[in-house]
């Protein structure tokens, strides 16, 4: 009993100095990594002690890796799931989360497509494939053309629970390997539609953002204000019906140099950061 | 006396060297091979444990939109009910790779005809390289092309209701493919002995007689093997499907649809998967699928190459 005391006292005595001893690593989502990278970049260049390794992944990959022991910082586009905090647990880990950033998600078709607003029911509709031909949401009479991303990335996930309600995507989706991709496909097909950050889309000729109804009585609000530039009071008010949060995962309650680190990106100047990637920062910061 | 010797045992020991080294390099494809086939199918039978083979063809499942159970044939790999059916995988595969053949082998066996029957030597000397150069662009070179150029230009000229589709993956395999038949059915009309065509035009056929009823009927396996050979590597091609099919994974018989392949399904998801889970067993079983039909094809090309071989001789 004593021996193990001394054991623990010992363990987490030396658990602040080994944090504070070694460079920071950071590991994770792949909507995040150009963002983490930038903020690792700022840091390190008003922080010379400091050393932060950022890579990408995806959500899933990151969290896992904070389980193992191998990140410091994990980066996630979604909430950490219950049996993979459970995990944590098992192999000692309390994960704590902080929101870093919000991210809206935009629903795109071809700047030729008439149909300028969809409400988020329609928009399932369209995805689980319900809904086949643009003329059933008061578009001309042509047949809808689905792009996806990948099933491993984190936006398919979260355009799934929270549009499609867990629902399957449509067996004639198209996946294509990125939020570029279904651009450059939306762009070239009349009768496309497609998906992903609204920040990405802004800067995309020949697609149109469409607005989105929350339900068939609310206002159609669009992402984008008409100078095209990020809404950002839509967002934060969640009048804009689809976004989410972007988190940042410890292993502890963070202490040292990573708290630092984390106090900083949640910090004005930090932020500043998020604006200049292209996604939301948060409200009042 | 003694030096000479001591050289000849040196030089000896140095063969013995060599030959070990020389059948170690030899047999090292077979044991890769054989180490690919175990650990490919040790996986893929473990998909098993939580699945049944009657899970590979499709599930019934209830539809509420339809309101009743409908027969589902469908890769839906992240879901809450999880498909894992190959037909629309094999369907892709072989909607890509049939098409890709067929064309690939209508200008490969003309090109080969007019290299080693018609073509002059100086026409030779220019060709040939460049069918070289033609091997040599990068697979994902070809996709970037098709994605970005052709699949525009096909769905102008077919009106197609899918801009990527099996059709523009298949233009793509059949360049990447036809190098290889080329090589081969040349290789196959080369080795059809110059007695033959002298026979032929001692009877008094005339040059375009003697192609086709003398030199291609003697290479007829040879010409065979090319094109089963071709058809097992567009069933393999990967990248340019994958960028340029659209992936979507359809049971469908149409061309012009947007498909995806077995190989493309593999690349696409193997990157993300949780190492040890059901979805990771089915991918390897897709694999595992995969290699046995290509596999079952270069076989079948080496055996009849083997046959010709054997026609020749005599």
């Amino acid at each position: 009993m004593v021996v193990r005391g001394i054991l623990a006292i010992a363990l987490v005595s030396m658990v602040p100095l080994a944090i504070a001893g070694k460079n920071i690593t950071v590991k994770g989502s792949d909507t995040i990594v150009v963002m983490g990278q930038k903020w690792a970049e700022v840091y390190m260049q008003n922080h010379p002690e400091a050393a932060i390794q950022v890579t990408g992944g995806g959500s899933g990959v990151g969290i896992a890796a904070l389980i193992n022991g191998t990140t410091d910082i994990a980066n996630a586009s979604r909430k950490i799931k219950t049996s993979e905090r459970d995990k944590a647990k098992q192999a000692g880990y309390y994960p704590e989360e902080f929101k870093v950033a919000m991210d809206s998600l935009a629903i795109v078709v071809n700047a030729a497509n008439p149909i300028k607003e969809l409400s988020l029911k329609q928009v399932m509709g369209i995805y689980t494939g319900r809904i086949n031909n643009w003329n059933e949401v008061g578009g001309p009479n042509q047949s809808i053309l689905r792009y996806c991303r990948e099933s491993s990335s984190g936006t398919y996930a979260f355009l799934k629970e929270e549009v499609l309600k867990n629902k399957d995507y449509a067996a004639d989706c198209q996946t294509m390997p990125g939020t570029s991709a279904i651009a450059n496909a939306v762009s070239k097909d009349p009768a496309g539609v497609g998906y992903g950050g609204a920040a990405y889309y802004t800067k995309q000729p020949g697609v149109k953002i469409l607005s989105i109804k929350k339900d068939d009585k609310s206002p159609a609000i669009n992402p984008v204000k008409p100078d095209g530039t990020l809404d950002y009071e839509a967002t934060w008010s969640g009048t804009y019906p689809i976004w989410r949060y972007l988190y940042m995962y410890t292993g502890f309650k963070p202490q040292g140099e990573i708290k630092a680190y984390l106090d900083w990106i949640l910090s004005p100047e930090g932020q500043k950061i998020v604006e200049e990637i292209g996604y939301v920062p948060l409200k009042g910061k | 006396m003694d030096t000479h010797k001591l050289i000849t045992k040196d030089t000896r020991l140095g063969e013995w060297w060599v030959e070990k080294f020389l059948l170690i390099a030899g047999i090292s494809s077979m044991v890769i091979i054989a180490l690919i086939f175990i650990f490919l199918f040790k996986e893929a039978i473990r998909f098993f444990a939580t699945a049944t083979p009657f899970d590979l063809i499709g599930k019934w499942m209830y539809d509420d939109w339809e309101g009743h159970y409908v027969f589902k044939m469908m890769w839906q790999s992240i879901s809450e009910v999880p498909k894992y059916s190959l037909i629309p995988l094999i369907c892709g595969s072989f909607l890509v790779a049939f098409p890709a053949t067929i064309i690939s082998a209508i200008l490969g066996i003309g090109c080969a005809v007019y290299l080693s029957e018609i073509a002059p030597s100086k026409v030779r000397e220019i060709l040939k390289p460049t069918l070289e150069l033609l091997a040599g662009i990068p697979s994902v070179v070809i996709g970037f092309v098709m994605l970005a150029f052709i699949a525009t230009f096909i769905q102008d000229f077919f009106h197609t209701k899918f801009r990527l589709n099996a059709f523009v993956g298949s233009l793509g395999v059949a360049l990447a493919v036809l190098p290889i038949m080329i090589t081969i059915a040349e290789d196959a009309l080369r080795a059809v002995p110059k007695e033959l065509r002298d026979a032929s035009y001692a009877l008094g056929a005339s040059k375009w007689q003697t192609i086709l009823g003398t030199v291609l009927p003697a290479a007829v396996s040879g010409v065979s093997a090319a094109v089963i050979l071709g058809f097992g590597r567009a069933l393999g091609e990967t990248m340019i499907v994958l960028m340029a099919t659209g992936n979507a994974a359809l049971v469908t018989g149409n061309i012009f649809s947007s498909v995806r392949t077995m190989t493309a399904n593999i690349a696409a998801e193997l990157g993300s998967v949780a190492q040890g889970s059901e979805h990771y067993y089915a991918l390897f079983l897709v694999g595992a699928v995969l290699f046995t039909f290509t596999f079952t094809l270069n076989l079948a090309s080496e055996i009849v190459l083997n046959k010709m071989r054997q026609k020749l001789r005599m």
